[in-house]
């Protein structure tokens, strides 16, 4: 029965596929319209504003040969400015790892000192309500004039929107271990620090999971933005380079592989995820 | 274009309008036959030339009176000019910095400083230049001041902002030693409006301009003004990053824009707009784009610089002969450059386009390249400037002219030699009918009736 139904939910979704590029073909499928210019103006521009309309929307099949183009040769660079779609993939994996990484470095440690504080907690908690809803965004000008290297502050962007689930969850995680198992760390005499490494994280790292499977997501959907605005590299760049070009082709390749790599993000974690889960 | 113009001719005239030789033709074979060497030692002899002679007829009449090779020996015995040429020429030492990065935003504007690099202008001064395509002006400003850049393509009043402090935290002293392209920008409008050319009606429209401290932005509100529509509260005037007003106007986000190049021209090849009016019947001549550099790296590299400052240059008078434009296109026109089609940029520079209305026209100077910053232009942006509100106050025109637009090297050599620094390097011009002069600044403000100040 599971096997049937799971080949039943492929072939709806293999369904809702076919409705969807039919209808995108269906949608942006248009009558050749007779030419109303004289050809000399005919040359000078686009087909379709050749005969009096405006540049349609591409679609299907103009897409799948533009993807086509891409997998074929994604990791050309002719020069910073024409890189292939590959390579400006790996740009944006690069900016979205180290600003994440960064943030866990600072994010963990200092979740686990509020969590394990109430003091703490209740001294860091305004700061983080106010900073945690400031879209990531707002922060690339000041980022920009203080850091000074457009880079950097690609990544320091990144870094600051992934430090608030991760430091939210800790402090959350460390601060929800069942006192019992608390109880007995401290009925046997364990030090601090070793209560710390042997019950209070292995109880809380589920709950950290999550926070970072939450930041990689943010960190990803913040990137293209970001990039967009600092140009150079990344996809996010790459987006915009082809949105100056008015490539809607490129840019939809584009998106498709924008999801499937957060995808693939969102699933590593899972599965890192799935390692230190536990049942009680 | 004046600069490159022979100083010790009677005939020709410095400081005229246009800047043009009696016939283009003329012109054309002129600046074939001279070498790029022979284009700089004009360059400063005409510097010296007009520092000497502040009134252009006054140095007509000199010239006609003793002839131009006695004027030629009686100046250079006033002023070092063969030292001046050769300082200008050679530098005076080793470069400090050979891998440059220079930014730049992807319109035609910047073709100087893109084509100066896959056809080997920069190479040529044993330089190795990265150009960097960024994603808008507010960017690029902040890649220059942070030192990403040396050198950078800027929107003319930029530089001025940037000295000033406008629009940045603190002032930053800027210059400008170069300017890009004159001329070369449209009022375009929306395809539906085909049937709105009057000015006057256009009260409640939306309209992009790149940056605030543009001159599109102030072309685009004086052209308004002057039909009677207040540009602060008839219509909305935003700043729209160029690459994304096309996309805006087929979402009919924007109904208009005053735009550099290729913008315009996309939008009618996407048959979005049509193109309402070139910037050159506003004002012939008009400058847009720059190639600005701190003065910082002016002054702690003087032998990078000039050597950058000549590469550019001489980009600039390779863009200025007509017949070279289709090959510049065919190089600027790639995804590594300005990412559009080959035609669209080609119809940009040739000057053979289509308005959007299924007319082909002829325009030949479209868009030009005259690497002269006219301290005058500097005055007239402030004017506006002060005009529409962006500074307050008192402005010392002359002074903030003098400090950004680097008229040319040889005037700073002058100062250096105890010469007075003259006010010569002016050049009058009219903008949509109405003459400027640059010595009466307050007075000009003071004759609009739409303003802020």
């Amino acid at each position: 029965m599971p096997v049937a139904r799971r080949w039943r939910s492929v072939l709806v979704s293999f369904v809702i596929l076919v409705l969807v590029l039919g209808a995108w073909q269906a949608a942006t499928h248009s009558e050749e319209a007779a030419a109303v210019v004289d050809p000399a103006y005919a040359a000078l521009v686009g087909n379709a504003a050749a005969s009096g309309g405006k540049t349609p929307f591409p679609g299907p099949g103009e897409v799948a040969a533009q993807l086509w183009r891409h997998l074929q040769d994604p990791f050309y660079d002719r020069g910073p400015n024409d890189k292939g779609l590959g390579l400006q993939l790996a740009y944006s994996i690069a900016r979205v790892l180290t600003g994440f990484l960064c943030a866990a470095l600072v994010a963990i440690p200092l979740g686990f000192l509020i969590g394990m504080s109430r003091t703490l907690y209740e001294a860091f908690d305004p700061f983080i309500q106010v900073l945690k809803p400031v879209s990531p965004l707002a922060w690339m000008p000041l980022a920009l004039y203080t850091i000074k290297d457009a880079n950097l502050s690609a990544m320091f962007v990144i870094f600051i929107c992934s430090i608030w689930p991760m430091l939210i969850n800790t402090a959350f995680g460390v601060g929800s271990v069942r006192q019992d198992w608390l109880n007995v760390a401290r009925t046997l005499e364990v030090p601090r620090l070793r209560t710390a490494c042997k019950v209070i994280l292995p109880a809380a790292a589920p709950t950290i999971m999550t926070g970072m499977r939450i930041s990689i997501g943010i960190a990803w959907l913040v990137i293209v933005a970001a990039e967009m605005l600092i140009g150079g590299t990344g996809i996010g760049y790459f987006v915009w380079n082809e949105w100056n070009n008015l490539s809607i082709a490129n840019i939809i390749c584009a998106i498709l592989f924008i999801g499937l790599i957060g995808m693939a993000l969102d699933v590593l974690l899972a599965r890192a995820a799935r390692l230190v889960s536990y049942r009680e | 274009m004046s600069l490159f113009q022979n100083p010790f001719d009677a005939q020709s005239r410095l400081s005229c309008a246009c800047g043009r030789h009696a016939s283009q033709a003329e012109h054309d074979l002129a600046q074939r036959r001279e070498s790029s060497e022979d284009l700089q030692a004009r360059a400063v002899e005409g510097a010296v030339m007009r520092a000497l002679f502040p009134q252009d007829a006054l140095r007509r009449a000199f010239l006609k009176a003793v002839g131009s090779g006695t004027a030629m020996a009686a100046v250079s015995t006033l002023f070092p000019l063969a030292a001046a040429k050769d300082a200008f020429a050679q530098g005076t030492g080793a470069l400090e910095k050979k891998a440059l990065k220079v930014g730049f935003i992807p319109i035609t504007c910047a073709t100087p400083i893109i084509m100066a690099h896959p056809m080997g202008f920069y190479a040529k001064q044993g330089l190795d230049v990265t150009v960097d395509k960024a994603a808008g002006w507010a960017l690029i400003r902040d890649k220059a001041l942070a030192g990403e850049y040396d050198a950078a393509h800027m929107l003319s009043p930029m530089p001025l902002a940037i000295s000033m402090g406008v629009g940045t935290g603190s002032a930053i002293p800027w210059t400008m030693p170069a300017v890009e392209n004159i001329n070369g920008q449209a009022i375009t409008l929306s395809i539906k409006h085909k049937n709105r050319r009057d000015p006057k009606t256009w009260k409640g429209m939306k309209f992009a301009v790149p940056f605030d401290y543009s001159m599109h932005n102030y072309l685009l509100r004086y052209y308004l003004a002057e039909h009677g529509i207040d540009p602060d509260t008839d219509v909305q005037i935003r700043a729209v990053p160029p690459p994304e007003m096309v996309a805006n106007m087929r979402a009919d986000n924007i109904d208009g824009f005053l735009a550099p190049d290729p913008v315009n021209q996309r939008a009618v090849y996407d048959g979005v707009g049509f193109i309402h009016t070139l910037s050159k019947t506003l004002w012939d001549g008009h400058p847009c784009c720059a190639f600005a550099a701190s003065k910082g790296f002016v002054t702690q590299m003087p032998n990078t610089y000039r050597a950058l400052l000549k590469a550019i240059i001489e980009a600039t008078a390779y863009a200025h002969n007509p017949a070279n434009r289709k090959e510049i296109a065919a190089a600027i026109a790639a995804p590594n450059y300005l990412n559009q089609p080959v035609t669209v940029v080609e119809q940009v520079l040739t000057g053979t386009f289509a308005d959007g209305l299924g007319k082909v026209v002829q325009e030949p100077n479209r868009i030009d390249f005259d690497p002269m910053p006219w301290q005058s232009f500097a005055v007239w942006i402030l004017t506006q400037m002060k005009r529409w509100g962006q500074v307050k106050g008192e402005v010392d025109y002359k002074k903030i002219a003098r400090e950004v637009f680097l008229a040319t090297d040889a005037l700073r050599l002058m100062k250096e030699a105890g010469y007075p620094v003259p006010d010569a390097q002016d050049k009058s011009f009219t903008v949509m009918g109405k003459p400027f002069d640059p010595s009466k600044p307050d007075e000009y403000l003071a004759s609009f009736k739409i303003r802020r100040a």
